[in-house]
């Protein structure tokens, strides 16, 4: 939808009035259910708050708040691996579905790593330095897959039509999985309690956070001002972009192009790892599915937040996790759905569709080479 | 290439290929070992006492290494060295590198306890790793085994062709005469012919030594004998007139027809549900061609029209049906269903149709779950039975014909009549305005859009007309198994129909039928058990790797739509034109798409 | 292999042939076979050849923790029960359910492809026996099932059929109206609870289980406060917990299995309003894993009798000790899922009705399939490894008995295990 229609005026059709429609009525609901849930915040009896959803009760500050950081910290987690996806996009123009299988791995190798650390005692005796072990390994492991997926399954395709690529990825992503499936098992697998210093809730700022989630977020960030200062800041950094605006004469320019994807796999993959981590910690429990909704969530994260605008992946990631934390609460238990949680999968797609009917280029805007802006 | 210099020294080798084609051999082993196949599908037996599924997972992939190592790209202006005993050696080497992974691993398993986390490092894979010998006899014998297969995958260079395709086809038939034992015994008991399945097959299943070797035996000399024939009948079949090869075309497709109307009457319950369950992934294969192969539209929740389908025809005709229950005749719905499906097609298609390609893969993906989630919610669990699903789905009811889950046979012609409307309206279309639109949005949707074709309702038509086709499979999916649950409309249906339709061949309708057969008849579907239904859940690994393997080998399918092939290997045919001399001459000339 | 059918003409012919001889000459079986009652078809066993029955469970995917134990039990049943009147019986090849209906009707489509296979053990999904029992029913074979609890399946235990109810099929499981009844009671009665959250996860079993307690509490005079479900998959669980809390509940009732259950109780801590309320589980996760789990400590968790103990089965004279030891033996493991004992003795009853229902005739064996039903309908007081069986008109068979415990100490399962705080048994 963003194609630049050089001279070709756009017909106003019948479909371009239904999304038009579609748009109002959107806009319509999702105001009603916030109207619904103030009201019922004010006074249950409110004939706002009775209007649909006559049994409404509303949610006290506490679990507002509640909502609000667990909505952040999935956020973040999102963000992490949305970054992978949205790099990948930015320099090679498709998505890498596997993405979400590499985080996979770096959850299942922090899981296997934690677990043996465990059984030596270690990592009771010594949390942070088997949290180093443990990070440093899944970071590996991940970064590995991204590369090695990189150069078997995608590098011969670079030249190929768009989508076979794509289909590809599914391919990767549904390979690793059962590898996974067939090596580890189908059973769940429990990461190593935390330390009860790190684990234990912390108030800031009037918001109770558990410390899983405290360092689920501090990591994100770090995380991400570290991507930013590579991408930014560094030569590598400049041969990414530059590759990613133009391969050809990022070529010319006497840059390795070839390294540079492969660089960039590598912090995708690196990010998604740590993603990985940070899951396995704050759930505990991983399986070899544990990388399948994430990924798409994530996916969903960086179209939503603008495909390669990095800033735009991480704010994705934390604007989708809120909207599915949310979302359920505030929109549709005021419109008088019942068994909102059911549905948050849904909510988190639905908010994609209004952010592209919206803002077809996501909320922060894509930064694509030339060639990808169809 | 008629000039080749002389072979090669035997030891002048090109060490490092051997050794990294060793190591990947070495370790794809390890991996299929350590996932556990090798034991899990021990189980099922190709050739009796010898050769059982488990260790076919693993043999092959010495022999493949072994043939791969002395084939080279041959460049334009290098000659090539004739093949010769250097040759054998490398694809022995190969081989013997590659064993010895196994033979690491048989070590390894002896000294290392590491069955937390992998499971499959187990005593019973030592065992099956050594013939439960003893660990001296496991570790010589796959070097043993390595080299012998190599150099028996190597050995296709330098035996002449003839031979060794006589070889293959034998392999490939044993292979083959061994999977389809269902189908085979149960056509022959049809045909009355059932002694024929005693000699062929042991008792207990799988073929026996005597009979895989006759088979093999058998294959060879036919190979051999009808070397030559295939191309002459194909050069025959070519040099006929326009008239006389529709005249042809005609019978093949009228024998092909009779073949499929009289096969399930000699067919018991088991082939003809088998049949029935391809018959509905045909069906859904077709109406997802018709979006992705000739529109180009990735569309990765095409599940949900399947499910809307199923719902509509549970909602009108079960008794049970939580909300309305008209129990209205299959006959009657079918119409209903129709207008669902086109509605929710419009209805999910507007807002997406004017995304980009890869957005509106991940747009579409969602869709396809948020009908499922709304399906299974509680929320509308009054009007779609949640959990719970819809049951008591009665028999569809035909008037002559009672067509019911208990029938396989009769589900098989309902699910045929419906796959005969698809291959119509498939073919009419392909060749008509629309379907000339389609393709040229698929190549090009800007320069399609300049040449004034309205893009928006083309692809909103395909959006339409594979929603339809699919709901039909919904419709009589939900009347075959009597009911219907939310979990039977899982993404990974929509993932699974995507690659039959890639693998058959994306845009020919064909080759979509064909991998429906090969792929859902073999392998199953995501809860339609195949004829190898022992793989379980190592059916979704066979489809990721052959996904992969698919688009960097072959990515326009098994039987190729040329109009397809061609687009994909555009680069090529130029620089063949190129290398030819006939840079002027336009790639696409000559072209003759093979389905129109 | 199953044999041609020019080759079961034949073995009819022969069978017909030496009846009458066995007519004609001195009668050396227990039941004359022109007594069994042919009304649904006969099956006959040539000497030397096996009885066939099958078994058809969940064996692959997210529910092969309660498939695999239930398929391993029927093999060892068949071992232990050993031979019928000189046959021994084979079980072939474990189909597997996939936990659907539609897997459940393929699978069953191949067994009654074979006109040989008596009966069906299985299957461990009430979805897949949906679609299963109708064709099984269909072909005059019986269909034992270890694991199905759906009332659709049998009966609402007020005497009406159940939507889905077949002639032929049968369950050891108690049926999940029993259940949750026992989990209402015990709420209500025992804890004075009166309001409570339930939570399921879209499966039919946990959606139904969480349905009849819902129901239960509210005949009760309890009220459900909020009746919500989770995704497969979810791993954040305060969103959906906070909606519990807005109703704010003193129990959640939440029967479903892992790792969302983890989530859940792992998370309930930390959201505002929940801090006191009291969790219970069922059976879905009454297992190692889920109860070592440190914040599980306190929880309660309803389901079948499981001190099954010294309880003996009278058809193989085993009981529930020696089976775990035999079980340890053979596979390594524990059972992941209480449901063997139910298979066990499913597998059992269905021998005892082939034994009861056949006649000998010189090594060749005639099974009537009306008489396995009617024997199976028949069932009173069998003992079994969980209790004592008795089956009803719509084939609930199970002993019914349910049970709640508390897990004390999550570091000491087995005590948490044999901790039984309450017992529910029909009247």
């Amino acid at each position: 939808m963003t194609a630049v229609r050089v001279g070709s005026a756009r017909r106003v059709s019948w479909v371009d009035r239904f999304l038009t429609g579609l748009r109002i009525v959107l806009i319509a609901l999702i105001a009603a259910g916030l109207v619904a849930f103030v009201a019922q915040q004010i006074s249950v009896d409110n004939p706002f708050a009775r209007w649909r959803n006559p049994d409404a009760t509303g949610l006290t500050g506490d679990q507002l708040k509640g909502l609000v950081v667990t909505g952040i910290a999935q956020g973040s987690m999102y963000g992490l691996i949305a970054l992978g996806y949205s790099m990948v996009y930015g320099v090679l123009g498709f998505i890498n579905f596997a993405h979400g299988e590499v985080f996979m791995l770096g959850a299942m190798s922090g899981f296997v790593a934690s677990n043996k650390l465990s059984a030596n005692g270690y990592w009771e005796s010594n949390f942070f330095g088997s949290f180093v072990i443990v990070v440093v390994i899944a970071i590996l492991v991940s970064t590995a897959a991204a590369v090695i997926m990189e150069r078997v399954a995608y590098r011969p395709l670079r030249d190929s039509p768009r989508l076979i690529p794509l289909i590809t990825s599914i391919g990767v992503s549904f390979f690793i999985q059962n590898a996974v499936l067939g090596l580890l098992g189908p059973n769940s697998h429990s990461y190593p309690q935390l330390p009860e210093w790190l684990a234990k809730s912390r108030s800031i700022l009037t918001f109770e956070i558990p410390g899983t989630k405290v360092m689920v977020m501090v990591v994100a960030a770090l995380s991400m001002a570290v991507l930013w200062w590579v991408v930014e800041r560094t030569k590598t950094g400049k041969a990414m972009r530059a590759v990613a605006e133009d391969k050809e004469i990022a070529a010319l320019m006497g840059i390795n192009v070839d390294r540079t994807i492969v660089l960039t796999f590598a912090i995708g993959g690196a990010m998604a790892g740590i993603g990985g981590i940070l899951w396995g910690l704050s759930f505990r429990s991983v399986t070899h599915l544990t990388g399948f909704l994430p990924g798409i969530k994530a996916f969903t994260a960086a179209v939503v937040g603008g495909v390669g605008n990095l800033g735009g992946a991480m704010a994705g990631g934390v604007s989708l996790g809120a909207a599915e934390s949310l979302g359920p609460q505030l929109i549709l238990e005021p419109l008088g759905v019942s068994g909102v949680s059911q549905l948050r999968d849904a909510v988190a797609f639905t908010a994609l569709v209004v952010v592209l009917l919206f803002k077809p280029s996501g909320l922060f805007g894509e930064r694509l080479s030339e060639d990808d802006r169809t | 290439m008629s000039d080749t210099a002389p072979p090669k020294d035997l030891f002048d080798q090109d060490w490092r290929r051997i050794v990294r084609l060793g190591a990947i051999t070495g370790l794809s082993l390890i991996f299929v070992a350590l996932i556990g196949m090798l034991v899990q599908l021990d189980t099922r037996l190709i050739i009796r006492r010898y050769l059982s599924l488990g260790y076919l997972t693993i043999i092959w992939i010495p022999v493949v290494a072994g043939y791969l190592v002395s084939k080279e790209v041959v460049l334009e202006g290098v000659t090539p060295n004739r093949k010769g005993p250097s040759d054998v050696l490398a694809g022995a080497l190969t081989g013997l590198v590659g064993g010895a992974g196994l033979s690491l691993l048989v070590v390894l398993i002896d000294n290392f306890d590491i069955r937390d986390p992998l499971i499959n490092w187990s005593p019973q894979l030592l065992d099956q790793l050594t013939f439960a010998k003893g660990i001296g006899f496991g570790v010589v014998i796959w070097l043993v085994i390595g080299a012998g297969l190599g150099l028996f995958g190597s050995l296709s260079h330098v035996v002449p062709p003839l031979a060794s395709r006589a070889v293959n086809t034998a392999l490939f038939t044993i292979v083959s005469v061994s999977i389809l034992e269902t189908a085979i015994t149960d056509l022959l008991q049809g045909f009355g012919l059932s002694f024929v399945t005693d000699v062929v097959y042991a008792k207990r299943g799988a073929l026996t030594l005597t009979s895989a070797l006759v088979l093999g035996a058998v294959v060879m000399a036919i190979t051999v004998a009808a070397s030559g024939r295939g191309r002459e009948l194909r050069v025959r079949y070519d040099a006929l007139d326009a008239p006389r090869r529709k005249t042809a075309n005609l019978g093949l497709w009228a024998a092909g027809v009779m073949v499929l109307l009289v096969l399930p009457l000699f067919l018991g319950k088991i082939m003809n549900e088998l049949l029935a369950n391809v018959g509905l992934f045909v069906l859904l294969a077709l109406g997802l061609n018709i979006v992705v192969g000739l529109a180009g539209i990735l569309d990765l929740g095409y599940v949900a029209f399947f499910a809307v389908g199923g719902y509509t025809t549970a909602v009108l005709t079960s008794p049970n049906s939580p909300w309305i229950s008209p129990q209205l005749p299959f006959v009657v719905v079918i119409f209903v269903v129709i207008i669902a499906a086109a509605f929710v097609g419009l209805a999910v298609g507007a807002p997406v149709i004017r995304m980009r390609g890869d957005y509106l893969a991940i747009v579409t993906l969602g869709f396809g779950e948020i009908v499922r989630l709304l399906f299974l919610s509680d929320w509308l669990s009054p009007y779609f039975g949640g959990a719970q699903g819809i049951t008591n789905i009665p028999p569809v009811d035909l008037g002559f014909a009672e067509v019911k889950g208990s029938d396989p046979r009769s589900v098989f012609y309902l699910v045929l009549f419906f796959c005969a409307i698809a291959i119509y309206v498939s073919w009419r279309l392909q060749s008509s305005r629309l379907g000339r639109a389609w393709m040229a949005i698929r190549e090009d949707e800007k320069v399609a859009e300049a040449m004034g074709i309205n893009t928006v309702t083309a692809k909103l038509a395909a959006f339409v007309v594979g929603a339809i086709l699919a709901s039909f499979s919904g419709a009589v999916f939900a009347a075959k198994v009597g009911s219907i649950f939310p979990s039977s409309f899982l993404i990974l249906v929509s993932i699974i129909i995507l690659v039959v339709v890639i693998v058959g061949g994306m845009g020919n309708i064909i080759g979509v039928i064909v991998g429906a057969v090969v792929l859902i008849g073999v392998l199953g579907g995501p809860k339609q058990p195949g004829l190898l239904q022992e793989l379980g859940t190592y059916k979704l690994l066979i489809y990721g790797a052959l996904l992969v393997f698919m688009m960097l080998k072959r990515p326009e399918g098994l039987i190729p739509s040329a109009r397809r092939s061609h687009e994909l290997h555009q680069e090529e045919f130029l620089q063949d034109a190129w290398l030819r001399g006939e840079v002027d001459h336009d790639a696409e000339a000559g072209e003759g798409d093979a389905a129109t | 292999m199953k044999p041609s059918r020019r080759l079961l003409m034949l073995m009819s012919i022969l069978a017909a042939f030496t009846l009458i001889a066995a007519a004609c000459g001195n009668d050396n079986s227990s039941t004359s076979s022109s007594s069994l009652d042919s009304s649904l078809g006969l099956v006959t066993v040539k000497s030397g050849e096996d009885i066939q029955i099958r078994s058809l469970e969940a064996i692959t995917g997210d529910v092969a923790f309660l498939g695999i134990p239930n398929e391993r039990a029927t093999t060892m049943a068949i071992a232990d029960y050993g031979q019928i009147k000189g046959h021994s019986v084979s079980m072939g090849t474990g189909l597997d359910d996939l936990c659907s209906a539609d897997g459940g009707q393929a699978a069953a489509q191949t067994i009654v492809a074979d006109e040989n296979v008596v009966g069906v053990i299985g299957t461990s999904c009430s979805g897949a026996a949906t679609a299963a029992a109708p064709l099984v029913s269909e072909a005059g074979m019986v269909m034992i099932s270890g694991s199905n609890t759906s009332p659709a399946l049998t009966s609402d235990l007020k005497g009406n059929a159940g939507a889905n109810w077949v002639p032929g099929y049968y369950r050891t499981a108690h049926n999940d109206l029993f259940q949750g009844k026992a989990a209402a009671t015990f709420a209500y009665d025992k804890l004075g609870v009166r309001k409570a959250a339930a939570i399921h996860d879209g499966d039919p079993y946990t959606e139904g289980l969480a349905t009849a307690f819902k129901d239960a509490f509210e005949k009760l005079g309890g009220t459900i406060t909020t009746f919500v479900a989770v995704n497969k998959g979810d791993t954040d669980m305060v969103p959906v917990l906070t909606e519990v809390a807005s109703g704010s509940p003193d129990l959640i009732f939440f029967p479903i299995f892992e790792p969302e259950g983890d989530f859940i109780v792992q998370q309930v801590g930390g959201v505002a309003g929940l801090e006191k309320v009291t969790l219970m589980a069922a059976d879905g996760l009454l297992n190692d894993n889920f109860l070592a789990i440190p914040e599980t400590a306190g929880m309660y968790f309803s389901g079948p009798d499981t001190r099954y103990g010294d309880n003996t089965n009278q058809a193989t004279g085993k009981n529930a000790n020696e089976f775990l030891v035999a079980y340890k033996d053979a596979y390594g493991e524990v059972p992941s899922a209480p449901f063997w004992a139910h298979s066990y003795d499913a597998t059992t009853l269905l021998l005892e009705a082939i034994k009861n229902s056949s006649s000998d005739d010189n090594g060749t064996l005639t099974i009537s399939r009306a008489g396995v039903r009617s024997y199976l309908y028949g069932v009173k007081n069998f003992s079994g490894l969980i209790g004592t069986l008795s089956c009803d008109q719509f084939g609930d068979c199970g002993s019914q008995k349910i049970t709640v415990i508390q897990n004390t100490d999550p570091t000491d399962i087995a005590a948490s295990k044999a901790n039984v705080v309450f017992e529910f048994a029909p009247s």
